[in-house]
């Protein structure tokens, strides 16, 4: 892996530095602490009995004998309310999603009893004894199928299978009439399963001292869980501490409060004795973790250089059972609707959108949201546009892409751009992947057979995207001030409090890093608090690629404030004006003084030798707590393109990627290195949405993959070396000119990844328009071709 | 994913082993990379678990008349490692390293991947090929009862054989390999270490008719022709068609692809 970072070779301390992670220690060593490698005297280990079908009437459930005090069936639930995750978008319908199943079971995994032992394994057992009475139903396992008028009803009080129906519409008439060319494709993502490594889990136990639940799960957002659970259980908010110990990845599906989140919460209760559940992978992957499933069908007009100049698009996201809290069944496909025009500026768009209901499991946000199948739809429509013309693709997009001069820009759904040069990106990037060699040597046969090809996908993402967008999604989360609390001890050293949470994204050196570009206090006397409501002030947590735009300006705004109150003590006690000192590199000086005071003399002063303080003392002390919001939140844009070679054998229809090259614009980078890390990582998952993940269904809706057996992911040998180029053009609105980058590296794979295995089987005159691309997708397609080549010769 | 509670057997003897298995109820594992995650996942309930990966007569090696017997429960990772000799001239080390990924051949056993009979496993395509054989052993009365098997008889289906519920598996014999012959073997993975979606070993000695050509990961047990024609696509296609009336034109097109592969491969090796 290569990443060219010559700009911020010089900067050691603060923003900028590529500093080594802090948390590293402890993870490479072993000694995170994880909710599976917690014990506590006397706990007590769950087994959910999941539905075995993905639709019917749960007509009776029959504990085995005396298992009234280890199995629990939702009657037994009292005072327990489903989850409710309303969007305030117009038509959206609600469903409330059961804690414990009753009277229907709506998709293959969905919760029917909890079974309580001293260990798993007995658990289990217990579960095994459980005897389910259900009246099958008829089963929606497809979401083009759920818009049939005689489909079966998931919800049958809604009279269709709709969640919600968003439409951006625009006059394309004349553009329709007079457009040199017109392309129409479909185009699919399959359902996925986020993977982190660590799958969900939750402990709870009653603290009777303090009277309180306490709640350790693996999560990303503590807050909104006990939000979530105070909603569901009817606690005030000061019963309820949620704690996310180590968290291992998360990925957005740590971004959901579970069913079994409230369930082992309310068993906690109700005996007094910690309980805990464990996913399995069984369970991560067929009944928990499911996302990304999109349908497009593209209509795209361009005038005879092949510039996109009309967009009409329907839409459909397979949003499954229910409407998962706190983002709601309705954000992937209303995201859809807004962001499908990605970087282009073209004239006419009309995007219908429906979030379809289906008898699988909820539709998670997953690292990109929708993005990543928005940006498959533009970037493949963008390459059949090119083709259709017989220009090069870069080209084409090269005519099309907002330009820099009119940054800020607000595009065709009203996208606020706040800075970037996208042509300059994609410039970059054919020079990273050294096109012109591609074209020759495609001139030439490969010795084995193969065809190769190139391919690229160029997008933006919008992210830290605040109360100004959520608001009209009116999901029950809407995004406001970001706060953060910094506290100078009394030795000097610096607290930082945030109710994010970091689990692989290093936010617990990047806040530092903010802390020391403000303070000058060294990284390793900064430590970052995260991840527990009794110690952090209330957050939405970790998703969006927020953090380090929304954390780390408050962080920047509370060391600012603190910077100011520690001038003010420094200043009395170098006997100097407060106008005449300087806050930096952990000291106070003045030049009217040849003595500095460091934060510890400080600290000092202010906790432990008052007689010390001057008059005008804040009386606020060294702990501060601050909100921010940027200058305009409706989130910055990062942006990047992805350009690959790959070789396809198209006997055996396997495609490998030969060569990837990656030029990325995040604004300024706190970390550099942590954010080639997070590019590296997004790509991997990319590459998995790309050629490999996919969860099937058969058509009773019975998920098709239980084991990593047949859930492929990308290992070491399927992830190529990356070559990252990075520009950094700051945000005007941001703290330090930052931009969230987050899920970039995820979204751009998939599309470019296609274009260049469609470059590849030019020759054969094929198309993939489906991802995964299995080798039974590319060989269908081929053989498609031969069938149509052959019909057109006769 | 934890399995029923089950009891555990560990014995110092084949014959005591042997007199385990009487015990319908009691299955044998060895590195159990198979049967671990079938237990976790209550595909398996077996009463008992006997341990045969311990079992030194089941971890030797021993060169025999004409070729070498392998001990049931040696590695693949011994195998890849050459921890045991190599009478093929190198044809075992280079499949057993081709096998899942390391963490599984560390644990995982020649006599387990072939009792376990998945057709996707490496050995059982391969060692057709090479026309191995198994030893099977079961309790008797005085003198231990052992028979001895062509591979491509042992295995009659997916994860089917003709092991009887008492018996073990002990040995495979694999026979010399000339220097003069050729060997290919290409699978199909679409990643590392998967399981693969078609295979093919082409064993050819150093008379050009004398052929032995395996297709596995088919649905049901490996496929072998041999004789000269072996290598013949019309042929294949017509066996595939009459064996799997459903499988469709172009899977069958990409497993005989994989042939010309290993072919290929037989060549250069």
């Amino acid at each position: 892996m290569q990443s060219k970072n010559d700009d911020n070779a010089s900067v050691s301390r603060g923003v900028g530095a590529s500093k080594v992670r802090k948390e590293d220690d402890r993870y490479m060593r072993g000694l995170g602490d994880y909710v599976g490698d917690m014990k506590m005297p006397g706990m007590l280990e769950v087994a959910f009995l999941r539905s075995p079908v993905a639709h019917g009437y749960l007509k009776h459930v029959t504990k085995p004998t005396d298992a009234d005090q280890s199995v629990f069936v939702a009657e037994d639930l009292v005072g327990v309310k489903g989850i409710l995750a309303n969007s305030a978008l117009p038509g959206f319908k609600s469903s409330e999603q059961p804690i414990l199943a009753k009277e229907k079971v709506r998709y293959v995994g969905e919760l029917v009893a909890a079974c309580i032992a001293p260990d798993r394994a007995r658990a289990e057992d217990l579960a095994d004894n459980v005897e389910l009475d259900i009246e099958n139903l008829a089963a929606v396992s497809d979401m083009l199928g759920a818009l049939d008028e005689e489909a079966p009803l998931v919800h049958e009080h809604w009279g269709d299978n709709v969640f919600q129906h968003t439409l951006v519409d625009g006059d394309l008439e004349s553009i329709r009439s007079n457009a040199a060319i017109k392309i129409e494709r479909e185009y699919r993502t399959a359902r996925q399963c986020m993977s982190p490594m660590e799958g969900r889990g939750v402990l709870a136990f009653w603290d009777s001292r303090l009277e309180q639940l306490q709640v350790y799960t693996s999560t990303q957002m503590p807050h909104i869980v006990r939000t979530g659970l105070s909603e569901c259980l009817g606690l005030d908010h000061e019963q309820i501490r949620v704690v996310a110990p180590d968290v291992g990845g998360g990925f957005g599906y740590k971004g959901i409060l579970l069913p079994e989140e409230v369930c082992v919460a309310w068993l906690a209760m109700h005996f007094k004795r910690p309980v805990r559940w464990l996913e399995d992978r069984r369970e991560q992957l067929t009944a928990n973790a499911n996302c990304r499933e999109h349908y497009y069908r593209v209509t795209a007009y361009g005038d005879e250089t092949g510039r996109l100049l009309a967009l009409d698009t329907d839409a459909v996201v397979d949003a499954g059972a229910y409407s998962s809290y706190p983002f709601s069944a309705c954000l992937e496909g209303a995201q859809v609707a807004s962001i499908l025009p990605g970087p282009y500026d073209f004239q006419a768009y009309r995007c219908s959108t429906v979030s379809a209901s289906t008898n699988k499991p909820p539709i998670l946000p997953y690292r990109g949201v929708a993005r990543t199948g928005v940006c498959f739809a533009m970037e493949l429509t963008m390459d059949a546009l090119a083709r259709a013309v017989g220009r090069e693709p870069s080209d084409v997009r090269l005519d099309c892409l907002v330009k820099p001069e009119n940054m800020p820009f607000d595009n065709i759904t009203g996208k606020h751009f706040d800075s970037g040069d996208y042509p300059d990106c994609l410039r970059r990037a054919v020079e990273a992947i050294d096109l012109k060699a591609v074209r020759q040597r495609q001139e030439t046969p490969e010795a084995d057979g193969r065809l190769i090809g190139v391919g690229m996908s160029i997008f933006c993402e919008q992210s830290a995207h605040g109360t100004s967008v959520y608001a009209g999604w009116g999901i029950p989360m809407v995004p406001g001030h970001e706060q953060a609390e910094v506290r100078l001890t009394p030795d000097g050293s610096l607290e930082i409090r945030v109710g994010i949470h970091s689990h692989g994204q290093g936010l617990e050196t990047t806040l530092a890093q903010v802390a020391e570009e403000v303070l000058g206090i060294d990284t390793d006397r900064v430590r970052v608090v995260h991840g527990d409501t009794a110690l952090t002030p209330y957050s939405t947590g970790t998703w969006g690629s927020r953090c380090m735009v929304m954390a780390g300006g408050a962080v920047a705004r509370a060391c600012t404030s603190l910077s100011a109150r520690v001038a003010t003590i420094g200043a009395h006690l170098l006997e100097v004006p407060v106008e005449s000192v300087v806050v930096a590199d952990g000291t106070v000086s003045s030049p009217q003084s040849v003595k500095t005071v460091t934060l510890q003399d400080v600290a000092r002063t202010w906790y432990l030798k008052p007689q010390l303080l001057p008059e005008n003392v804040d009386a606020g002390g060294l702990e501060v707590t601050a909100g921010y919001k940027p200058e305009r939140d409706s989130g910055t844009f990062s942006y990047a393109c992805h350009a690959v070679v790959v070789a396809v054998d198209p006997e055996l229809g396997t495609t490998e990627i030969l060569d990837y090259a990656i030029v990325e614009d995040g604004g300024v980078l706190v970390n550099p290195m942590i954010v080639d890390g997070q590019v590296y990582g997004g790509v991997a998952q990319g590459i998995g949405s790309a050629l490999y993940e996919e969860m099937p269904f058969d058509k009773n809706g019975q998920p098709l993959a239980s084991t990593l057996a047949d859930y492929l992911l990308p290992g070491a040998t399927e992830v190529p070396e990356i070559a990252i180029d990075h520009m950094e053009t700051p945000s005007p609105y941001t703290e330090f000119g930052q931009k969230g980058i987050g899920e970039s590296g995820a979204i751009g794979p998939p599309a470019a990844i296609v274009n260049a295995i469609n470059d590849a089987l030019r020759p054969l005159n094929a198309e993939i328009s489906e991802v995964p691309v299995t080798p039974q997708r590319m060989l269908g397609a081929i053989l498609k071709a031969q069938l149509a080549k052959s019909e057109e010769a006769a | 994913m934890k399995p029923q509670a089950f009891d555990y057997h560990r014995v110092e003897a084949v014959a005591e082993a042997c007199q385990k298995m009487k015990d319908i109820e009691t299955r044998p594992i060895a590195g159990g990379q198979s049967l671990g995650p079938m237990l976790n996942l209550r595909l398996a309930r077996p009463g008992a678990l006997l341990d045969v990966a311990v079992l030194r007569e089941l971890r030797g090696c021993q060169r025999v008349q004409g070729g070498l017997l392998i001990g049931a429960s040696i590695t693949h990772a011994e195998i890849e490692d050459g921890l045991v000799p190599d009478n093929t001239g190198g044809i075992l080390p280079q499949i057993a390293r081709g096998i899942a990924y390391r963490a599984i051949r560390s644990r995982g056993t020649i006599g387990g991947s072939l009792a376990h009979a998945d057709p996707s496993a490496d050995w059982a395509t391969t060692l057709i090929a090479l026309d191995a054989q198994v030893i099977l052993q079961r309790p008797s009365e005085g003198a231990p009862s052992r028979r001895r098997l062509h591979l491509q008889d042992f295995i009659t289906g997916a994860m089917q054989t003709v092991i009887a519920e008492d018996e073990l598996l002990t040995a495979v014999f694999v026979p010399d390999v000339p220097e003069t012959s050729r060997f290919g073997y290409f699978k199909l993975c679409r990643k590392t270490g998967e399981l693969a979606h078609a295979m093919a070993a082409v064993f050819g000695g150093a008379d050009s008719a004398d052929l032995r050509v395996v297709f596995g990961a088919l649905p049901g047990a490996p496929m072998i022709q041999t004789g000269a024609n072996a290598l013949d696509p019309t042929t294949w296609q017509q066996a595939l068609a009459d064996r799997y009336p459903d499988m469709e034109g172009t899977e069958i097109g990409v497993r005989l692809h994989v042939m010309k592969k290993a072919f290929e491969r037989s060549n250069t090796q």
